[in-house]
C-alpha cells in the first residue's frame, strides 16, 4: 500500500512564529514587516480555524528575530498577535505585540485636506489611545480613530 | 543655534508665550527698530489674506527687513504644478525666515521640516494660526491686565472656527471659564469640551445671545459663514441671531472688551464701533507688535 501523500509545514529550527493574525490582515502584516522582500524561508497559513478570531493566519519565518519596535508596527492590523521565538526547534520566548506610542508610515490620515494626502509625505501619528486605537496626525493634528483607520 | 519654527501655539511653552507678550509690549513702545537689517523674509501666501499678510509685512518693514514673496498661488510656480516640497527647498535658499499661509492642513509642519530656516505658520487651512492666537492673548492681557481667571465668551461659529479653538486651548493654561454661544449646527466640538473637562475647567453652552454676556471679561465674536451650512434656510434662520448690538452692552462690566479676528460682516453692528468696549481694530494693530516679537524671537535676535 502506498503511503498517503502528506503536505507538512515543517517546524523551523530557528526563527519567529507569528500567530493569531486576523486572516484578512495577513498580507498587510507581510507588507509592514517587509517579508515580501527577503530571502529567508517563510511559510504561512491562512483561514485557519480560531476560537477567538474566527479565521486566523500564522507566519513562520526562519532565522529572523524581530526587534520589539519593529514587531510592534503590526499592532494596528494584528493587535492580538502572539510571537513564539524558536531556537533549536524549541520555543524559547513568547511575546505579544503592543501598540507603540508613535506610528510612522503605516496608517493613512483620515483628513482629506491633510498634506499627507496631497504630497508624498511619510505619515506620522501620536497614539492618543491604544484601545480602541486613536491616532493624532503629526501634520494636520486631526484624529484618526479605529473605525476610520486604513493602512497604506 | 537650533532652528525654531512656530507652527502651532503648542510649540511654545507658557514661559515663552509670556516672554513673547513682554517683547511685544516693548515693540509697542518702540515699534521702529532695525533688528532685521540685512535679513530677507519670504512671505508665501498660497491663498489670499489681507490682514495677516499686511501685518506681517508691516512688522518686517518696521524692523528693517526686506520682503520677498507672493500674495496668492496663481502668481507662483504652483500653477506650473510644483510641489510644496520643491517650492520650500528653493525659497529656503533665498531668505532667513519663511512666513507661509497655505490652504492644506499640516502644510506648515511639513514645510518646517523641509526648510533649514525658521517657518512661521500664517494659517494652514482649518488647522492652526498661532500668530492670531498670540495677538489675541496680547489683546486680552493688555485690556484686562492679566491672563488668569478670566471669563471668556466665544460667540458665533464655534465648530469650524480655528481661531476660537486655538484661543480656547491657549487660555486653558490660565484657568479661564468659558461660555459658548452658538447655533445648534455650529456648536463647540466635543473634543474641545473634553479638553476643558480633563483640565477641570468650567464651561457653559448657550444657544441664545442674551444679557448673560454681562458676566463676560472678553466677548470674542466670530463670523457665521454662509458656506458652512448645508441648507441655506438654516443660515437664514441664524444669521441675524448672533449679532452684537450696542444696546446689549449696557449691563456688561466696564472693563469688558469685544474682540473679533476680522473681517466682520454683520455680526457686530456698526453702532458698537464707537463704544469704548469695542477693541477689534486695536486688536488688529496688536498683530504687528506680536509678529515683530515672534520674528525677532525665532531669528534669535531677541531672547
Amino acid at each position: 500500500m502506498k503511503e498517503p501523500k502528506q503536505l507538512s509545514v515543517s517546524a523551523i529550527e530557528n526563527g519567529t512564529v507569528i500567530d493569531h493574525i486576523p486572516a484578512n490582515n495577513l498580507f498587510k502584516v507581510i507588507q509592514i514587516l517587509g517579508l515580501d522582500h527577503i530571502d529567508n524561508q517563510i511559510t504561512f497559513g491562512t483561514n485557519l480555524e480560531s476560537k477567538r478570531l474566527g479565521k486566523k493566519a500564522i507566519i513562520k519565518i526562519a532565522d529572523i528575530f524581530f526587534e520589539e519596535q519593529d514587531i510592534n508596527r503590526i499592532a494596528l492590523v494584528a493587535p492580538d498577535a502572539k510571537l513564539n521565538i524558536i531556537k533549536g526547534y524549541e520555543v524559547v520566548e513568547k511575546a505579544v505585540v503592543e501598540v507603540p506610542d508613535e506610528i510612522v508610515g503605516i496608517a493613512k490620515c483620515v483628513n482629506p485636506k491633510c498634506i499627507t494626502n496631497f504630497e508624498s509625505v511619510t505619515t506620522r501619528f501620536r497614539v492618543v489611545d491604544k484601545k480602541p486605537v486613536s491616532l493624532k496626525c503629526h501634520y494636520c493634528e486631526k484624529i484618526t480613530d479605529q473605525e476610520h483607520l486604513s493602512i497604506i | 543655534m537650533k532652528k525654531r519654527s512656530l507652527v502651532s501655539i503648542d510649540d511654545l511653552s507658557t514661559d515663552e508665550i509670556i516672554r513673547l507678550l513682554d517683547m511685544a509690549t516693548e515693540f509697542e513702545k518702540e515699534p521702529i527698530q532695525n533688528l532685521l537689517e540685512g535679513k530677507v523674509v519670504s512671505t508665501l501666501f498660497f491663498e489670499p489674506s489681507t490682514r495677516t499678510r499686511l501685518s506681517f509685512e508691516s512688522a518686517i518693514s518696521r524692523l528693517g527687513g526686506k520682503i520677498i514673496g507672493f500674495t496668492d498661488a496663481s502668481s507662483s510656480s504652483v500653477t506650473k504644478g510644483e510641489s510644496l516640497n520643491d517650492t520650500i527647498r528653493t525659497v529656503n535658499n533665498y531668505c532667513d525666515l519663511i512666513v507661509m499661509r497655505h490652504p492644506i492642513e499640516g502644510s506648515a509642519r511639513y514645510a518646517s521640516e523641509i526648510a533649514t530656516v525658521p517657518v512661521v505658520n500664517a494659517g494652514d487651512g482649518a488647522n492652526q494660526h498661532p500668530t492670531q492666537t498670540m495677538l489675541d492673548l496680547y489683546s486680552i492681557r493688555k485690556t484686562q491686565g492679566k491672563l488668569e481667571n478670566l471669563n471668556i465668551f466665544l460667540v458665533g461659529d464655534l465648530k469650524y472656527g480655528r481661531t476660537v479653538h486655538s484661543l480656547l486651548m491657549a487660555m486653558a493654561r490660565w484657568n479661564a471659564t468659558f461660555n459658548f454661544i452658538a447655533p445648534e449646527d455650529l456648536k463647540m466640538p466635543e473634543e474641545y469640551k473634553m479638553y476643558l473637562k480633563n483640565l477641570g475647567l468650567k464651561y457653559y453652552e448657550h444657544t441664545d445671545f442674551t444679557d448673560i454676556v454681562s458676566e463676560a471679561d472678553i466677548i470674542y465674536m466670530t463670523r457665521v459663514q454662509k458656506e458652512r451650512f448645508s441648507d441655506p434656510m438654516d443660515y437664514e434662520k441664524v444669521k441675524n441671531v448672533y449679532v452684537l448690538r450696542n444696546s446689549m452692552l449696557k449691563k456688561t462690566k466696564p472693563t469688558m472688551r469685544i474682540l473679533h479676528p476680522l473681517p466682520r460682516v454683520n455680526e457686530i453692528h456698526t453702532d458698537v464701533d464707537s463704544n469704548p468696549k469695542a477693541y477689534y481694530f486695536e486688536q488688529a494693530l496688536n498683530g504687528v507688535f506680536t509678529r515683530q516679537a515672534i520674528l525677532a524671537f525665532l531669528l534669535g535676535i531677541k531672547k
